[in-house]
């Protein structure tokens, strides 16, 4: 194995664009690991963990651009190295840079601006929100890392001000039927969402399409924003607006549970809502909350169908899991399992699913190892290696820094597959797909080979590993709901439109290949 | 009440984009006028300095 680096002075690229170039450089052959980072501390500390360091590097600042590579032969390295303008310029319309380098140019240029999308690296990114706040700019925070206090300070300022910060670490709105970050194609329509988490909006968004309506503004608030560290600032600057807004007849809050604070400053609102407000907050042991007059769904996808029923009159049709339709996928998924073989093995690109997953499997009795658990499961030793039932947020820190993420790159989910599969008592593989823009153009046919393989790993060992996923898009998405769907359903994946639905199915093969497995 | 974001919601996003430039192209992509910032990290990336810089402006 050859290591070799190269660093261009002063060019800096944006995380997400770093990442497709390592990614298209790690496909090619011989090439057994590719980074392309700036010059960060941290980014040098990464590069030094996997043995590539040198005095350039250590003297590399963050606006210079680091190609590391590791290769099976020299040749190959000095090759991928010496073609370094072929990886950073290979589309010419993302290659298209901008003369205006500051905040201040963009307003002159365009003063009618209402919005801000900002996704510098977190260090920077409370400073670029603030300026654009004092222009009287919307803000659409995507970067995360921000700290609570700068958060909480960017807030208020912003509420005082009549503006809304959505974030940070804010993945997905949807204003006016544009999609902003991570986000799908939907149906314009009656229903207003304001939610925590990108996939979170998205599942539940999509949902809403697929029941047949749609949706008039998904706000995102970022992450922490109904902690009572923040007390939904963000939160109620979208309620005001979305119950002043005259397309949304009804209002859907997603979250984690927020804090007791939080949810003190949030109920009086929801209750003198001139409009029917319900909520969604994952992860609660027990449904809240009477107090909210419209009700309060356990998952996603009751949000969605409850949200549909209070906005059209009629509730969607859904297949629900004591239906005899919802059994009858049951039986074929039994045949071939060996005693023993029992466990879910959940690899989920979205750290949403991951939650509800868990939330799920633990209505249904199951507890579950996870590297991001939930209140009541096991903390996972590490996260290399799975025990028993295990779920993964593979989007999680620990996976991704340095990384890309699995919504882009599918190489660390197709690695982690084939580890599963090796583990005979593994019946169940649970995975999330998550269509829409920015993300993967082709998420199922990045890992329909490595689920083929699993699925023969475990044939030639006399068993078999039933492969369950849900697909989080629309037929409008970029990669077309169907499209994706038809490749799981020729692997042989049991494919749900919901991740709870996947979720619930898990559970019920899980027990009934425990009570009584059929060889 | 917060009047610039019912604004936005009325009016639909008029953007600028500073960061990730994916996401100025699926704005663009759905039609809206997006202008870019072509984002370096200020002061050659020196916090200390950038806050001295910051003091001073």
């Amino acid at each position: 194995m050859k290591t070799g680096y190269v660093i261009r002075k002063n060019e800096y690229y944006d995380s997400v664009f770093l990442m497709r170039v390592a990614k298209r450089l790690s496909e090619q052959k011989g090439i057994l690991q590719a980074a392309a980072l700036m010059g960060t501390e941290k980014n040098k500390g990464l590069l030094a963990d996997i043995g590539v360091h040198g005095e350039e590097i250590s003297a590399a600042t963050p606006n210079d651009l680091i190609l590391a590579v590791q290769a099976d032969s020299p040749r190959t390295l000095a090759a991928a190295l010496e073609s370094l303008d072929l990886w950073l310029h290979p589309e010419p319309a993302s290659g298209t840079l901008s003369s205006i380098h500051t905040l201040d140019e963009a307003v002159a240029r365009q003063p009618h601006a209402n919005l801000a999308v900002v996704s510098v690296p977190g260090a920077y990114a409370a400073r670029e929100a603030q300026r654009a706040l004092e222009h009287g700019l919307n803000v659409f925070l995507f970067s995360d890392h921000v700290p609570v206090e700068s958060e909480r300070s960017l807030k208020e300022y912003a509420r005082g001000r009549g503006l809304i910060i959505m974030g940070p670490d804010c993945g997905t709105a949807i204003i006016g039927g544009v999609g902003i970050g991570f986000a799908n194609v939907v149906r314009r329509g009656p229903i207003g969402v304001i939610g925590a988490s990108g996939t979170g909006i998205q599942e539940f968004t999509t949902l809403v399409h697929r029941a047949g309506s749609g949706i008039s503004h998904a706000i995102g608030t970022g992450s922490r924003d109904l902690s009572d560290a923040i007390g939904g600032i963000s939160a109620l600057s979208a309620l005001e607006a979305l119950e002043s807004d005259l397309e949304t007849k009804v209002i859907a809050i997603l979250s984690k549970p927020p804090g007791p604070l939080a949810l003190g400053n949030l109920v009086p609102r929801i209750i003198q809502s001139p409009k029917p407000v319900l909520s969604c907050f994952l992860g609660l042991k027990d449904t809240p909350n009477a107090n909210i007059s419209y009700g309060a769904a356990r998952t996603l996808e009751e949000a969605a169908a409850l949200a549909v029923q209070i906005a059209t009159g009629n509730p969607p049709a859904r297949l629900h899991a004591d239906s005899p339709e919802f059994q009858a996928l049951i039986h074929p998924e039994r045949a071939g399992k060996k005693t023993g073989q029992w466990y879910i093995r959940g690899l989920f690109a979205g750290g949403t699913f991951c939650y509800q997953a868990q939330q799920v499997l633990q209505d249904a009795g199951v507890v579950v190892y996870s590297n991001a658990p939930l209140e009541g499961n096991l903390e996972l030793p590490g996260p290399l290696r799975s025990v028993e039932h295990t779920l993964l947020d593979m989007g999680a820190d620990e996976f991704t820094i340095g990384r890309p993420h699995p919504m882009i790159d599918s190489r660390l989910r197709r690695e982690r597959i084939l580890t599963e599969a090796q583990d005979p008592q593994v019946a169940i593989l649970l995975l999330d797909f998550i269509l829409g823009f920015n993300s993967s153009p082709d998420p199922v046919g990045e890992l329909a080979p490595a689920i083929a393989e699993a699925k023969g790993q475990a044939a030639k060992r006399g068993g078999s590993l039933s492969v369950v996923a849900s697909v989080c898009g629309t037929e409008g998405d970029p990669q077309g709901l169907q499209q994706q769907v038809k490749q799981l359903e020729e692997a042989g994946v049991v494919v749900f439109p919901g991740s709870a639905q996947a979720a619930q199915f898990c559970a019920r093969l899980a027990a009934s290949l425990r009570e009584a497995p059929h060889a | 009440m917060p009047d610039k974001l019912a604004d936005l919601l009325q009016q639909g996003p008029i953007a600028i984009n500073i960061g990730v430039q994916d996401f100025a192209e699926s704005l663009q992509i759905q039609g809206v006028e997006v202008v870019r910032v072509n984002w370096v990290p200020p002061a050659g990336g020196d916090p200390e300095l950038l806050e001295l810089l910051d003091q001073l402006l």
